[in-house]
């Protein structure tokens, strides 16, 4: 049916009337959705908002007037004058009749089920079941295979409502999930022992009614009865996914998705789900530490902040505020970036950035408040056409590639240009797959196709670059789409913001989209890259995005010209920052290192000077900002453990040590309302302004380039020590380097398992894996992971031999 | 990141032209209509016996994710998923051949070649399938099927005879 078609038919009401209730509801939908619109309960298991009907458990049938038999209200269409009894004889008699066959097979055994407590079934049996069994039959058992590390299955339990099923199909978009089999030996799984891939697969522990699939860490930890539930939102990525933070005295035993339409509708990523895995790490940091004469001890807040206080204090007044840099993380809360930013430039400094993995920031000045998506997340489910760039969007915002997989769905023709032919949870209408430099050319190419087909002006200086070249059918077919009708995006994914070019990348696609009319989107690294940006956590710009009279360096430069002194702040920087080797070498050299961090390392007791135990995000209090720039405050879930603090308090006090004005705050909110009196009403409506990029890059024929994604369970440092994501595919897979056939041969790497891999005189050790996605001329090798630790970052030229 | 390709094994030349020829008579975006046609064809190439390769090879020739194909193939008793016999036996044992004699048949079977149901001789010559529906041919009960042959009205001499045929 065509979608006007549809809304047509949805606009018109019919009248029906429900146990007895008159009610005015759309033509078209199903008796359930008009019942719980109404707030009436009908008993359902294999019915789901966001699912297909199946309608195959039969808990629904209701009586409808008229008809001889039950009606399945989720299958059944209202219609005008339709009188529906939810509760009549008939209907409890088919309901209840349904729940004596679904318990045939069901155990009955809920206090040693997980589910007991939170299980659809055992509610609904308390309504509807018998309190004797008239089967005196066996019941059927099932045998479990291992789905991996986030899920446990039960399947003796399944009543086959194909909700699991659905959802791979419908939402995930990788069928995984089945039911094999016939009859009474149906069963449910993945039929050959395999772990499921999806990034949202956790999601199907929510929607089994049972205890079939339940959580894997969580399993028999906490009864749902025992636990508190607090609203957080998640902190990995800029999607700002709304949760349930389950805990049971101070400790989050498991994170539920919390509904909300705008942002994450009611899944959540495995990512968000299973990270508070990674607090209990024996990694955590509890108790104030300082380092004197090349040994550790643990101290009280007190003489550990006034150690840092000094520490600064010394740097500053003998060698200047320049020599102090701050690395902020992009997952910190807008609180914390504010306070961060407030604190270097009181002491002077303008060296503070949150833009950990860039390494291209010459059009800063051209942004206009921060950047951001340009539109709303639920926008991008409407798009006709989206050109992705540089962009694993499943791996770095998998709820925004479900919003691109319902448009795509929808008819909407998805694009990329990519080093990698990534996996998609969509069909991908056109695609270039080049290197680092081809991104550069293929957009320009991309650019110059635009022009021609919409006879705008080509802006100054841009005609030169472009006049060179020629135009490939892909380009032009690409072109064409985003100068198609409807909605149209080019969306800047992760790997085009870590682009050693990203400028240029950015004011190609700045200048396609002001030429095709489509809307410009960049997707930042990290939670909150927006807030990081209004909180004035950059260089050169204020808080509210006022320019600063003074500039100061970037995280490139803080790095790349080693300062005297550093201040960490929830960051590990040879795994957070996009130049590790840099990085590392900047924070060794380094007289004074004071980290704020969760986590001690060795790596950290080696460079830094002082540790600061701070909250993780659910411990803290604070607000990220989305990329579709939505504010998002919340509450601490629990307390942070030992003597942690939130970042925030710590910041404070920190000021309070280095004698500032202006740092005498009583709560978080307080620093966020101070920050938004300065904001006013402005909001990111612009997103860059033109600027022309001094050349495009040309291919270096033979040498093997640099790539590197940010592996989805190595994001950050929480991620890195949540042990069930680690064990993932994702997560094992993560340290490996990649290069396709032709290329292996072309540097006679044969049957090699390990390779030697070097870059200038940095060396690493690296097990080799084959892989035609990947580019000519590229290599593929993932930040954040041990031996990326060793190396530079994206466009460094290596070269590779057998171990 | 992980590398997605693996070694795959791939169906054999003339299994695809086999199936091109189903292929052709589905419109070209409903490639899975051809999946039950597709596993009957590469089973008998393998000697009556589906292995989880070659469904997983018969799903990424038709595009299918491969729990597609396993659902198929588990679903239908004709898709063997263990090694069996060269001749598969299917006793009928439904309503109307059990009233004619159906279940001594079966017995007549089973002691002959000194198997169960649902067991292999031992020089993989015989498999007797458990059969759980009537095979249409209730006015010849009782009845057996052996590798798609109907064999009608029988005896216990009339199962030798044809047991005895077969080599
Ligand atoms: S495992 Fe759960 S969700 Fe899946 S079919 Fe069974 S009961 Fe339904
Ligand atoms: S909810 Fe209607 S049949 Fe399952
Ligand atoms: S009952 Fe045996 S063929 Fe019908």
């Amino acid at each position: 049916m065509s979608a006007t078609a549809d809304t047509v038919r949805k606009e018109t009401l019919v009248n029906i009337e429900i146990d007895g209730a008159a009610l005015k509801v759309r033509r078209g939908d199903m008796v359930i959705e008009a019942a719980d619109a109404a707030g009436v309960m009908i008993p359902r298991f294999c019915y789901h908002k966001k699912l297909s009907i199946a309608a195959n458990c039969r808990m629904c049938l209701v009586e409808v007037d008229k008809v001889p038999k039950p009606l399945p209200a989720c299958a059944t269409p209202v219609t005008e004058g339709m009188k529906v009894f939810t509760r009549s004889p008939k209907a409890l008699e088919a309901q209840q009749g349904t729940m004596e066959f679904l318990l045939i097979n069901h155990p009955l055994d809920c206090p040693i089920c997980d589910q007991g407590g939170e299980c659809e079934l055992q509610e609904l049996s308390i309504g509807f079941g018998s309190d004797h069994s008239r089967f005196s039959e066996r019941k059927r058992v099932v045998f479990d295979k291992d789905i991996g590390p986030l899920i446990s299955t039960e399947m003796t339990r399944c009543i086959h409502c194909t909700r699991c099923v659905r959802f791979g199909e419908e939402i995930a978009g990788v069928r995984e999930m089945g039911a094999t089999g016939r009859g009474e030996n149906t069963r449910i799984g993945t039929y050959i022992e395999r772990a499921l891939t999806s990034e949202l697969a956790g999601n199907i522990i929510d929607l089994c009614p049972v205890g079939a699939l339940t959580s894997k860490p969580f399993r028999f930890t906490a009864r749902s009865w025992e636990m508190d539930t607090h609203a957080t939102v998640a902190a990995h990525d800029c999607v700002g996914s709304n949760l349930n933070a389950k805990t049971r005295r101070h400790e989050v035993m498991r994170c539920d998705p919390r509904d909300n339409e705008a942002i994450n509708e009611c899944w959540i990523s495995d990512r968000d789900r299973f990270s508070y895995t990674g607090a209990a790490s024996t990694q955590r940091l509890t108790q104030p530490m300082v380092k004197q004469h090349g040994k550790w001890h643990e101290t009280d807040w007190g003489t550990a902040l006034r150690y840092a206080a000094e520490g600064l204090k010394k740097i500053v007044g003998a060698h200047g505020a320049e020599q102090l840099g701050v690395l902020i993380s992009p997952n910190a809360t807008v609180e914390e970036h504010y306070l961060a930013q407030k604190l270097t430039r009181a002491l002077g400094s303008q060296n503070i950035d949150h833009r950990l993995r860039q390494q291209d920031f010459a059009d800063q000045d051209a942004v206009a408040l921060y950047p951001w998506l340009g539109q709303s997340l639920a926008d991008l489910e409407r798009q006709h056409a989206v050109l992705l760039v540089g962009s694993q969007i499943n791996k770095d915002q998998p709820l925004l590639a479900h919003r691109l997989r319902k448009a795509a769905l929808n008819q909407a023709r998805i694009m990329v240009v990519n080093p990698v032919d990534f996996d998609f949870s969509f069909d991908i209408s056109h695609k270039v797959i080049t290197d680092l430099a081809g991104m550069e050319q293929t957009l320009a190419g991309i650019a110059r196709a635009v022009y021609e087909h919409t006879g705008k002006p080509v802006p100054d200086g841009l005609g030169q670059l472009l006049k060179p070249l020629t135009i490939s059918d892909e380009q032009r077919a690409i072109a064409q789409q985003l100068c198609g009708s409807g909605e149209r995006s080019i969306l800047l994914g992760q790997l085009a913001m870590m682009h050693p070019r990203s400028s240029t990348l950015r004011a190609l696609a700045g200048a396609i989209a002001a030429a095709s009319g489509a809307t410009l989107g960049m997707l930042t690294d990290g939670a909150n890259g927006a807030g990081a940006w209004l909180a004035g956590a950059v260089p050169h710009r204020l808080p509210a995005g006022q320019h600063a009279p003074v500039g100061g360096y970037d995280a490139r430069a803080m790095l790349a010209l080693p300062r005297r002194s550093y201040l960490n702040i929830g960051i590990e920087p040879e795994f957070d920052c996009g130049y590790p080797a840099q990085a590392l070498a900047a924070q060794h050299q380094a007289e004074f290192v004071v980290a704020l961090t969760a986590y001690r390392t060795a790596t950290m007791n080696e460079y830094a000077d002082v540790l600061l135990p701070v909250a993780l995000s659910y411990e803290t209090s604070g607000t990220l900002v989305n990329t579709e720039g939505r504010w998002q405050s919340f509450a601490a879930t629990v307390k942070a453990p030992g003597e942690s603090r939130p970042v925030w308090k710590v910041l404070r006090v920190l000021g309070n040590f280095l004698d500032q004005p202006g740092f005498d705050y009583a709560s978080s909110e307080e620093v966020r309302d101070e920050l938004k009196v300065t904001l006013g009403s402005s909001s990111a409506a612009g997103q860059l302004a033109w600027r022309c990029p001094n050349g495009l890059a040309g291919h270096d024929d033979g040498a093997l380039v640099r790539v590197g994604t940010v592996p989805i369970y190595h994001a950050d440092a929480l991620l890195r020590r949540a042990a069930p994501l680690q064990q993932t595919v994702d997560g094992r897979g993560a340290e490996v380097a990649c290069l396709n056939s032709r290329e292996a041969a072309r540097h006679g790497l044969g049957e090699a398992q390990q390779i030697v891999i070097t870059e200038g005189e940095r060396r690493a050790v690296m097990t080799l894996a084959i892989d035609d996605r990947i580019a000519d001329g590229v290599i593929h090798i993932p930040l954040a992971t041990a031996a990326a630790a060793e190396l530079g970052g994206n466009g460094g030229v290596i070269h590779v031999v057998a171990d | 990141m992980m590398p997605s390709s693996h070694n795959k094994l791939q169906l054999s030349q003339q299994a695809r032209a086999e199936i091109d020829h189903w292929l052709e008579k589905y419109p070209a975006d409903k490639r899975r209509s051809a999946v039950i046609q597709a596993l009957m064809i590469v089973q008998d190439e393998h000697g009556g016996w589906l292995t989880n390769e070659l469904m997983d090879a018969v799903g990424d020739y038709l595009g299918l994710p491969y729990i597609a194909v396993y659902e198929v193939a588990t679903f239908y008793s004709m898709f063997e998923l263990e090694q069996v016999g060269r001749y598969k036996i299917s006793v009928c044992n439904n309503i109307s051949c059990m009233l004619c004699g159906g279940d001594e048949v079966l017995d007549h079977v089973k002691r002959r070649l000194g198997i169960k149901v649902g067991q292999t001789t031992a020089d993989r010559r015989f498999t007797i399938k458990a059969e759980e529906e009537c095979m249409a041919a209730c006015t010849a009960a009782p009845m057996m099927v052996i590798n798609g042959h109907y064999y009608e009205h029988l005896t216990a001499d009339k199962v030798d005879a044809i047991l005895d045929g077969l080599e």
